[in-house]
């Protein structure tokens, strides 16, 4: 299963692929389609990465995780065309104990925004259409 | 290194998103003098039509990881100049 995928996010899924008798804890983070975006209204927005090196950042996070807490962790983030309240990202970690899930879960999300090459292409309901720039925006970083 | 010994390099250039529609292309192939660094491709970049409104200092990727504008560039490398991610 690749970290990136044009098909709707499954959080279910992603959790079952790494629930384990020995994990008793399991967090996630989803990430939602917005329906406003610096005051504007957000009717839909289009996802686009650069592919292959998304995939292997995304390894790369996933493995630091990995590595720090002793955690399973799983990931996917939506690529296309998606409407406000689709899940554009999911991550899930499960651990034996509530704080390397935790922990894990949330290096797995700052990572992911501040790492991996994805952007977005938000359609206002003005009918004005921008590509998204968080740096340009710290407040809503 | 093989690249050093060769007058030039050639270094394959993918644009994204907002980059993209600056310079009008996805990607690019640039060759220039050896040795060179990823901010030499920038540079050269940016003296395309259009190409002065890329940042000096983009994010950029050398074959598929993180590189910065000081990090040298090869022969066959693909560079990519990426606009301000916004992923999640």
């Amino acid at each position: 299963m690749g970290f990136i995928t044009d098909q709707p996010l499954e959080l279910a899924a992603l959790a079952r692929s790494v629930m384990a008798p020995e994990r008793g804890g399991v967090t996630s983070f989803l990430g939602l389609v917005r329906n406003h975006q610096g005051g504007r209204a957000v009717l839909r927005l289009e996802y686009s990465a650069y592919g292959p090196m998304a995939e292997a950042e995304c390894a790369r996070i996933v493995d630091e995780a990995q590595s720090r807490w002793i955690v399973a962790v799983a990931l996917q983030h939506r690529v296309g065309a998606l409407e406000v309240g689709d899940a554009a990202v999911a991550v899930v970690a499960a651990s034996a104990h509530r704080d390397d899930a935790f922990a894990a879960c949330r290096y797995v999300i700052e990572e992911v925004k501040r790492r991996v090459p994805v952007w977005k292409r938000e359609y206002y309901a003005d009918g004005t259409v921008a590509w998204v720039d968080p740096t340009a925006n710290l407040q809503h970083a | 290194m093989l690249a050093a010994s060769h007058a030039t390099l050639t270094v394959h250039v993918l644009l994204f998103a907002s980059y993209a529609d600056i310079l009008g292309v996805e990607s690019v192939d640039v060759t220039m003098p050896a040795p060179a660094t990823v901010g030499a491709v920038v540079a050269h970049l940016r003296a395309l039509p259009g190409g002065n409104q890329l940042p000096p200092k983009p994010l950029c990727a050398r074959n598929l990881a993180h590189a910065g504008v000081d990090d040298a560039v090869a022969d066959g490398d693909e560079l990519a100049v990426l606009p301000p991610l916004a992923g999640g």
